[in-house]
C-alpha cells in the first residue's frame, strides 16, 4: 500500500487527449488535468455570478445574496486598507479573490485536482499584483515612487532601514506566492496520507480493522481545517494585494 | 554519509521552522482574544491586522517547507 501522496500534484495530459494540442517550437502543448479544472472555475464562477445578478431583484435571491456578499466582502476590504482610491483596483482584487477562492473550493472535491497548488499559478497571480503595483507607483508618483524605501529617521538608522526595506520588498513576490501554494500542498499532502492510514489499518485485518476509524475521522476533522483555511488563503491572498497596492497608491502617508 | 542521506535529514531539519511558526500564530491570536475581550467594541477594527499577522507568522514556517522540497526535490 505505498500509495504516493504527492501523485495528486502530477500536472499530466486528460486521458481522452493524450495528444498534443499543438507545438510552440519543440515543445509540445497538451491539454492537462490543470488546464481542464482551470476552465471548470472559469465557467462555475461566470455561470454563478452571471446567473446570480441577471435578475436582479430587489429582495434578493438566496444566489444573488450570495454574490453581493462577496461583492461587498472585497469591497470593505478595499475600503479598510486603501480607502476610496483603492477602488480603481475592485475588479482586479475581486477577480484574484474569487478565483483563488473557486480554485480552492474545487480543489477540496475527491476527484479535482487542486489548481493553486501549483507554484507556476500562484507566481502568475502574484507577478500581476506586484507588477500593477510597481507599475501605479511609477506612474501616479514618478520616481518618487522610490521614497517607499526611506523612512525619516537618523541617517545611521535610515541606511540600514533602506537595506531592509528592499529586500522586503523583493521578498513580497516570493512570501505571497509561497503562502498560497505551501499550504494548499501541506493541507491536501495531509489528507493523502492519513487516507493512507485508513488503507494500510484496514488491509491489516483484524483489530486493526476498527482501529482504522480513529484516523478516518481525524480526515472528517481535517476536512473542516481544509475548508477553513481554503477561504483564509484566498482572504489573505486579496488583503496583502490590497495592502501592497495601498502602499504604491499612497507611500507611507495615512489616507 | 552519501548526499542523498544527507538530503534528506536536511529536510528533516528544515521543518522545524514550524515551531517557530507554530508559537507565532498563538502569540497572534491570544493576543487578539485577549484583547478583544477586553475591548469588545475595537475588535472587528483590528480583523484585518490579525490575519496579516498570522499571515506572516506562518511564512516564517513555509520558508522552512520551501527549503525541505528544494532539499528533497533539487
Amino acid at each position: 500500500m505505498a500509495l504516493n501522496p504527492m501523485e495528486q500534484f502530477e500536472v499530466k495530459p486528460v486521458s481522452w487527449a493524450q495528444h498534443p494540442l499543438f507545438h510552440i517550437g519543440h515543445s509540445p502543448i497538451y491539454f492537462t488535468n490543470q488546464a481542464l479544472w482551470m476552465i471548470v472555475v472559469f465557467v462555475s464562477l461566470s455561470l454563478f455570478l452571471t446567473l446570480a445578478v441577471s435578475k436582479g431583484r430587489v429582495v434578493p435571491t438566496r444566489m444573488q445574496s450570495l454574490a453581493e456578499l462577496s461583492y461587498e466582502f472585497v469591497g470593505g476590504m478595499i475600503d479598510m486598507t486603501s480607502g476610496p482610491a483603492g477602488f480603481r483596483f475592485f475588479p482586479l482584487i475581486f477577480t484574484i479573490f474569487m478565483f483563488i477562492l473557486f480554485c480552492n473550493g474545487f480543489g477540496l472535491l475527491p476527484i479535482a485536482f487542486t489548481v493553486t497548488s501549483q507554484i507556476a499559478i500562484t507566481f502568475f497571480l502574484t507577478a500581476v499584483v506586484i507588477l500593477t503595483a510597481i507599475v501605479t507607483g511609477f506612474v501616479k508618483h514618478g520616481f518618487g515612487f522610490l521614497k517607499l524605501f526611506v523612512i525619516k529617521a537618523p541617517v545611521v538608522i535610515m541606511v540600514p532601514m533602506v537595506l531592509l526595506e528592499f529586500i522586503s520588498f523583493c521578498a513580497r513576490p516570493i512570501s505571497l506566492s509561497m503562502r498560497l501554494f505551501a499550504n494548499m500542498l501541506a493541507g491536501h499532502t495531509m489528507l493523502k496520507v492519513m487516507a493512507g492510514f485508513v488503507i494500510s489499518l484496514g488491509a491489516a485485518g483484524g483489530a486493526y480493522t476498527l482501529l482504522a476509524a480513529a484516523p478516518e475521522a481525524l480526515i472528517v476533522g481535517l476536512t473542516a481545517l481544509e475548508f477553513l483555511v481554503a477561504f483564509l488563503q484566498a482572504y489573505v491572498f486579496a488583503i496583502l494585494s490590497c495592502i501592497y497596492l495601498s502602499e504604491a497608491l499612497h507611500l507611507h502617508d495615512n489616507h | 554519509m552519501d548526499v542523498q542521506a544527507a538530503k534528506q535529514i536536511g529536510a528533516g531539519l528544515a521543518t522545524i521552522a514550524f515551531v517557530g511558526s507554530g508559537i507565532g500564530i498563538g502569540v497572534v491570536f491570544g493576543n487578539y482574544i485577549s484583547g478583544a475581550l477586553r475591548n469588545p467594541g475595537a475588535a472587528s477594527t483590528q480583523f484585518t491586522n490579525l490575519y496579516i499577522g498570522y499571515a506572516l507568522c506562518e511564512l516564517q514556517g513555509l520558508f522552512g517547507l520551501l527549503i525541505a522540497l528544494i532539499l528533497l526535490f533539487t
